[in-house]
């Protein structure tokens, strides 16, 4: 039933590593290393892997997804370098690919959501990509 | 603390088990992230969806297994994290984070990585390559 966005995208949204949130974030996660952080100690501090979890990627038209009910199946994200604390970033997302199959709960829905983030020349700094299962139930309560 | 460039194949980074999941750790993640799906934080909602309880976030774990390598931010940088989520977290679950070096390269170190429960199973299962490459000037 989602078929019909593989290959759409979103437009691109300007973020920024804003230093209070990698804090906050840091924090969230339990990894208090001062290289988030400290200014004095460390010529550039930089974010947690997975802190892109915080950007905003813009809306993927047609893309309506149940804000319940997912499951989270697989993430994976691939660095050209760290992020760096305060730098601005581009963010825009894709859908890569949605199949269904079924399995032992119902016909299940995969969808792969590919983000991106570039710096502000348009050169890759990471990539990620988002597996979302979407049970049967939850397709059925839908209505498109 | 020794660097990374001493670990032999084979060889663990050093586990880390957590205190056990609290409420608290997961409204904090919440707020962090802008993850803010109930059934991380409400036990109604979580009861709704079919749960015994509330769940951690995915990706709460994920990012708490990637500390394993935070010691060694000055030797290079994760270049690739691939993690498939196996089993639900539950409130005052105790996590363990496990990290074995499976091949080095010139410049990559592969790592198996994963999150275990007190009951010993996986809940989270992936992949980490580690990157020596220094990032040092700005471009």
């Amino acid at each position: 039933m989602f078929e019909h966005t593989i290959g759409k995208r979103s437009e691109k949204v300007k973020n920024r590593v804003e230093r209070g949130a990698v804090k906050k974030f840091a924090e969230a996660i339990g990894d208090l290393h001062p290289i988030y952080t400290d200014e004095e100690n460390y010529s550039r501090n930089i974010a947690p892997p997975t802190f892109p979890r915080v950007f905003d990627y813009g809306s993927i038209e047609e893309l309506n997804l149940p804000n319940k009910g997912l499951i989270h199946g697989e993430q994976n994200y691939h660095y050209e370098r760290p992020l760096f604390v305060e730098e601005e970033i581009i963010c825009y997302a894709e859908v890569d690919d949605y199949y269904e199959r079924s399995g032992k709960s119902g016909n299940m829905g995969f969808l792969k959501v590919k983000r991106y983030g570039e710096d502000p020349e348009g050169r890759l700094i990471f990539s990620e990509e988002q597996v979302v299962i979407i049970t049967e139930a939850v397709r059925k309560g839908m209505t498109v | 603390m020794t660097g990374l460039k001493d670990l032999q194949v084979g060889e663990s980074l050093e586990e880390i088990t957590l205190p056990p999941v609290s409420r608290l750790d997961l409204i904090k993640y919440a707020g962090a992230s802008g993850d803010y799906n109930p059934i991380h934080t409400i036990d109604e909602e979580a009861e709704k969806a079919g749960l015994p309880g509330i769940i951690a976030h995915g990706m709460w774990t994920m990012g708490n297994l990637a500390k394993l390598f935070t010691p060694y931010y000055e030797e290079g940088f994760i270049q690739d994290y691939s993690i498939r989520f196996k089993g639900m977290v539950f409130l005052n679950d105790v996590i363990t984070l496990h990290a074995v070096l499976d091949e080095q390269g010139e410049e990559e170190l592969s790592f198996s990585v994963r999150a275990s429960n007190q009951d010993g199973r996986d809940v989270i299962k992936g992949n980490v390559v580690f990157c020596k490459r220094l990032i040092t000037a700005a471009t």
